[in-house]
């Protein structure tokens, strides 16, 4: 008995000397070392991707969703985050599941906001425009929920359909290596984009 | 469906099990050589260090150890390191890297989290952005994510040579295995996918938040933090604690469909690599292969099937006018609580992948998944996290059906069942059955409680079989050291914080030891030599069997929690 308390205690003792050493290399040193080669290396990427406006102040994040309900400005997933949409300080999905009617609520609300907005409209409203992403700070929305608005920005703005597309086009990304992920538009870019015409 | 799956989003899944399994043989390789003692092109720069940390701890490395005494060095470190973890938790308040000013956690939540990440697990009752400090996610969560996948691959490590060693008293030193696990496998890998990521938009800076001025005019603060050094570990650990609330799903944590890819690959490629490093340590590279063959026939189909289910769409939604075919323009299908950069093809393989291995993060919202797509996560923990499973102990695991499926195999042809030439008798046949018994008793007896008391039933989110498979998955996961969540459960409650942590604790430490102690009766027993009446456990009948065996025990164990909670929801989806 004397003998396994003996072996308890000098485990013990070089459980904690390993903890505190670990804690040295994998807590601070490991952490540390990547801040400082990527701090260096990548400084955008490492400090969340900011996007400026002309004046040098933040605008936002080009990976971070935002908010957006005026009719000329192209609309992203719904957001599940409280207290308010896209909080970015507090990432959160709806958590419906798909027997949930507050979920089937959710969709038919979105509905009626996009046929008020756009009453002409009758394609039908693609999925991803009607259901709340994971991280209620998803970015971005599929080319055809991108398409889907177009009529909606061009009148509100008084622009040419075809001109809204190709700003469209031009913040679409397809495949990784055409191979990778899924075929995506970046509401943000879009939005800051349709900004600067005619200014 | 089938544009989606034979289309390009298909050729994703292709592309992903081409580069997993191009990794087995030369990480397995490694691996091995740093079990065995041998030197490895690590070595010589960071042998000084291995040698510093034992001097320091006054360890002898090459003293071994019987499994008795490896399991009580393994479980002091386990308990020293839930004391310290403990304590971070419930001080961070006055402890730094603290800008927000965020004060310590309740007790019941430490516990639950100090327990979480000791024992791989990695449940979390928090949302990490409105709750943990800087300091708490480094110097607390990040340590426990390496130590405690560290744990797991040396107990494998020891079970392995138990298997090779003849009349031996020894089954290696934990202390060396533990700090060669993390030095030479967890620490360099983690070290490179942490720059790959962070190169590629993952956040990794000390300050807490930016606020940004939106287009229009409100203010939105962004929160930030050292994430890429964190998320290298929780993927390649098979941990998945998130930095942040929704885990992989957060831009900052998985910002584009290659850093998906990338933490797809790191989820499996340990456990994976592993079976290889098994085949080497037992001296016939076919037995590994076995295993692997058995772990991916059980869990390519099961994934197949979950993303079919999801891009089969929600029938709610079909009535609505609402579009959930897939197309170029768009993945359709059932896109609730789903990124769109990553679509159904990789949420449902993230979902399988997780779920398989004892990983636990996610990139999607697993609670609105459709009931039978659901129900795949689901069943891969409740296999008992053995199809990969976490970093060791998805094959520890493994092994423990093997010991039973030879004993069984054995009752019928009637002859002393073996397994690598070590008969398998009943101090063997008794460890396994309490480590296949004890998780399982912890899903049953704390699903039931969950749903019976008041306290259980507090925590639901959504009605009905989806709240029951709330607590079901809730158990399912903390039992079988998984993490992931139906996050709809309100968990960080005193009753789910407890219970959950006491399952947690049960479903590692009741395996482990008789691991251990299965290592550690095989070694001390002689070799015989493969006769004409010996089964082969390389072949594919032998795969079969022991996919029988698996299956047989999951589906008697949990056929009626299936039943009550993903089977009713599916029949009320298509009832409308």
């Amino acid at each position: 008995m004397i003998i396994v308390s003996k072996d308890i205690v000098s485990n013990l003792r070089a459980s904690i000397v390993m903890l505190l050493l670990l804690t040295v290399l994998t807590g601070g040193f490991y952490p540390g070392l990547t801040t400082l080669i990527l701090q260096s290396s990548f400084p955008k990427a490492a400090n969340g991707s900011q996007i400026l406006n002309d004046e040098g102040e933040v605008i936002g994040s080009s990976l971070i969703g935002q908010n957006f309900t005026e009719p000329e400005y192209l609309w992203g997933r719904l957001s599940a985050t409280s207290p308010e949409p896209y909080n970015a300080a507090s990432s959160s999905g709806s958590n419906f599941g798909v027997n949930n009617t507050a979920l089937v609520e959710a969709a038919k609300a979105r509905i009626a906001v996009l046929k008020a907005a756009d009453p002409d409209n009758i394609a039908p409203v693609p999925v991803d425009l009607v259901t709340s992403s994971a991280s209620g700070l998803d970015p971005e929305i599929s080319p055809a929920a991108a398409l889907y608005q177009v009529h909606r920005i061009a009148k509100a703005r008084g622009l040419d359909d075809n001109k809204v597309r190709s700003v469209i086009a031009a913040a679409t990304r397809g495949r990784t290596f055409g191979l990778l992920g899924e075929p995506r538009v970046n509401v943000l870019e879009v939005n800051q984009a349709l900004d600067t015409i005619g200014k | 469906m089938t544009a989606s799956l034979i289309g390009w989003g298909g050729w994703q899944v292709v592309a992903y099990f081409i580069v997993l399994f191009a990794l087995v043989v030369p990480l397995g390789g490694h691996m091995a050589r740093v079990y065995l003692g041998k030197s490895t092109f690590l070595s010589p720069a960071l042998q000084p260090v291995e040698g510093l940390i034992y001097r320091a701890c006054g360890v002898d490395p090459d003293r071994e150890m019987s499994w008795k005494e490896y399991a009580l060095a393994l479980l002091a470190l386990s308990f020293s390191g839930f004391a310290l973890l403990y304590a971070i938790l419930i001080g961070q308040g006055v402890l730094p890297l603290n800008p927000q000013n965020l004060p310590g956690l309740s007790p019941d939540l430490a516990f639950n989290t100090a327990v979480s990440f000791i024992t791989n697990t990695n449940w979390q009752s928090y949302s990490g952005e409105t709750v943990m400090t800087n300091f708490s996610q480094m110097a607390g969560l990040t340590v426990q994510n390496f130590v405690s996948a560290a744990v797991g691959m040396a107990a494998l490590a020891a079970m392995i040579r138990g298997m090779t060693r003849r009349k031996a008293a020894g089954i290696g030193n934990f202390w060396a295995d533990l700090v060669r696990s993390i030095l030479y496998i967890l620490l360099p890998l983690s070290f490179i996918l942490a720059l790959v990521l962070g190169a590629q938009g993952v956040v990794q800076t000390f300050s807490a938040s930016i606020d940004a001025h939106t287009l229009e005019g409100t203010k939105q603060t962004i929160a930030l933090g050292p994430v890429a050094s964190q998320e290298a570990i929780k993927m390649l650990g098979t941990n998945g604690g998130g930095f942040f609330n929704v885990n992989s799903a957060h831009p900052f944590e998985n910002p584009n469909p290659l850093t998906n890819f990338l933490e797809l690959v790191a989820i499996l490629v340990i456990p994976t690599s592993l079976c290889h490093s098994f085949g080497i340590m037992v001296g016939d590279r076919r037995q590994g292969f076995a295993l692997l063959a058995a772990m991916s026939l059980v869990f390519v189909p099961l994934m197949l099937f979950g993303i079919a289910e999801e891009q089969g769409g929600n029938p709610h939604l079909a009535s609505l006018g609402i579009d959930q075919t897939a197309s170029a323009q768009q993945p359709g299908g059932n896109m609730e609580g789903k990124e769109t950069r990553f679509g159904i093809v990789n949420s449902g393989l993230w979902a399988a992948a997780t779920t398989a291995a004892s990983n636990g993060s996610v990139n999607s919202m697993h609670d609105s998944y459709t009931p039978l797509g659901g129900m795949v996560p689901l069943l891969l923990m409740k296999f008992g996290e053995v199809i990969y499973g976490g970093v060791g102990s998805g094959l520890y695991g493994m092994l423990i059906f093997v010991v039973i499926t030879v004993f069984i195999a054995g009752l019928m042809v009637g002859r002393t069942p073996e397994y690598l030439g070590k008969k398998i008798q009943s101090f063997e046949m008794k460890m396994a059955s309490i480590a296949i018994l004890a998780p399982s008793a912890c899903v049953l007896i704390g699903t039931a409680l969950g749903v019976m008391t008041e306290a259980g039933r507090a925590g639901l989110f959504n009605s009905g079989p989806q709240g029951y498979s709330e607590v079901l998955y809730a158990f399912t996961s903390a039992a079988n050291n998984n993490g992931s969540a139906f996050a709809g459960l309100s968990a960080n409650s005193p009753f789910y914080n407890t219970a959950l942590g006491l399952c947690m604790l049960v479903g590692r430490y009741f395996v482990l030891i008789p691991v251990l102690a299965i290592g550690g009766s095989l070694a001390a027993k002689n070799t015989t030599p493969p006769s004409a009446g010996t089964l082969p456990t390389h072949t594919p009948l032998f795969v079969l069997v022991l996919i029988f065996v698996l299956v047989l025990v999951g589906i008697l164990t949990y056929a009626p929690t299936l039943a009550l909670g993903p089977v009713i929801a599916y029949l009320q989806m298509i009832g409308g």
